[in-house]
């Protein structure tokens, strides 16, 4: 099911006069899961950007009801929310986890593996703009190697974590990344994701123009740059197959991507590497372990029909 | 409490007033006008727009908004001045023209 522009409807989705820098990725994706899910959603977040676009009381700056929450606990509190709606009969209500990179790999880790675990019926976006920048830029455990964040101020020494990997491991129904420079792509995940019951887990890459220090005209075509030199390829896992996005399936071939360098030159973030030929080796060499990965799961994740009866046991 | 049943067990009313916590309603200008943070104006050229609606779905802010012809215009009380709907149209027919500042 494609999604065409034109079949969107005309309402306005977003709420104008938010606190969100100009630029927002994550305006931008909160917006689209309008676009995809409707009026029938509740949003859970931790402590983040979306604590603070919000704006001060008593107006919100996003168009969705809201519980705020302390960052280590967003999953279980979606959990437990879920629980309390199927008590009250009502099944139509999606309860999506909004939350940031560090809300989710590092602080919010624990809670949303148990929820993984137990496959609660919720929906887990992550937002990853690859740093804390609501605290003021410090890394985190999904800032890629040789970014600059005000913690590490001569470029991080470790490897992005491969998150969506980990949920892959976790043997839930639905995982996915996303890209809001693919917004067609995003909204079509989203409403496959609605469609399965379970533990959902969608990662939006989001390029942050304050953070990542690049003009915020550029966010749109930074997250295509990403996807372009196959930093961050755009899969789904669905119930036990494996497939590349057809935005991504190009890429597959490292002759067709585009070179890494015009990616980073774009991002103020890695102007100290960007004449250093040996670090942007280590980001190349990085790249193609992550589509080594890609080709064995797709191998793997391609299995029989018993196979596939068998993987799909959550459906 | 219990006012049914459902497949899942019984269906619970909501007590009245249990939160005293203040809630916040989505409401616009939650920022206030952020019109004001403006530096350049996004000026649609109408001619020269093919209708794409590209501008339409990248603005972050929802100010760029569709006619019932799909033509766009722009919210210019919110609307923040990134410049993302013009660099994502194809055809160059928004323009970012700086702010005449308002003190004049």
């Amino acid at each position: 099911m494609v999604v065409r522009i034109q079949d969107l409807p005309r309402r306005r989705y977003g709420m104008p006069g938010n606190a969100a820098c100009p630029g927002c990725p994550e305006a931008m994706g909160l917006r689209y899961i309008k676009m995809a899910l409707g009026d029938n959603v509740v949003l859970v977040i931790p402590a983040g950007c979306s604590s603070v676009i919000q704006g001060i009381w008593p107006k919100s700056g996003i168009n969705f009801p809201i519980l705020n929450i302390v960052f280590a606990s967003a999953a279980s509190a979606a959990a437990g929310m879920k629980a309390a709606f199927e008590m009250m009969g009502r099944d139509d209500v999606h309860v999506v986890v909004w939350a940031g990179d560090g809300g989710t790999a590092d602080i919010g880790f624990q809670s949303m593996s148990g929820a993984a675990e137990r496959n609660d019926d919720i929906i887990y976006i992550v937002a990853d703009n690859e740093a804390y920048m609501n605290t003021g830029i410090q890394r985190s455990g999904l800032t890629p190697y040789g970014a600059w964040t005000t913690t590490t101020p001569l470029g991080k020494k470790e490897h992005k974590k491969n998150l969506p990997f980990i949920m892959i491991a976790h043997d839930v129904p639905y995982v996915a990344t996303a890209s809001v420079g693919y917004p067609h792509d995003f909204i079509e995940k989203l409403r496959k994701a609605a469609k399965i019951r379970g533990f959902r887990y969608i990662h939006l890459h989001a390029p942050d123009p304050v953070g990542w220090r690049f003009d915020p005209s550029l966010t749109p075509k930074v997250a295509q740059l990403a996807v372009k030199t196959g930093m961050w390829p755009l899969f789904e896992y669905d119930r036990g197959v494996f497939r590349l996005s057809p935005f991504s399936k190009p890429y597959k071939d490292p002759s067709k991507r585009t070179p890494i360098i015009e990616y980073l030159k774009l991002q103020g973030r890695f102007r100290h590497i960007i004449d250093k030929p040996e670090e942007i080796k280590k980001l190349e060499e990085y790249v193609d372990r992550l589509w080594y990965w890609i080709d064995a799961l797709e191998k793997a994740f391609n299995p029989s029909e018993k196979a596939r009866e068998l993987l799909s046991r959550h459906a | 409490m219990s006012v049914g049943k459902s497949a899942r067990g019984p269906i619970v009313e909501a007590p009245v007033g249990f939160f005293a916590a203040p809630v916040s309603h989505p409401a616009p200008g939650a920022a206030g006008k952020t019109g004001t943070w403006r530096d350049y104006r996004p000026v649609i050229n109408e001619e020269k727009c093919v209708k794409c609606l590209l501008c339409w779905l990248y603005c972050p802010e929802d100010t760029i908004l569709r006619r019932e012809d799909d033509m766009v215009y722009v919210d210019y009380e919110y609307c923040k001045g990134c410049g993302i709907c013009a660099s994502v149209c194809p055809v160059n027919a928004i323009e970012m023209v700086p702010e005449r500042g308002g003190l004049e």
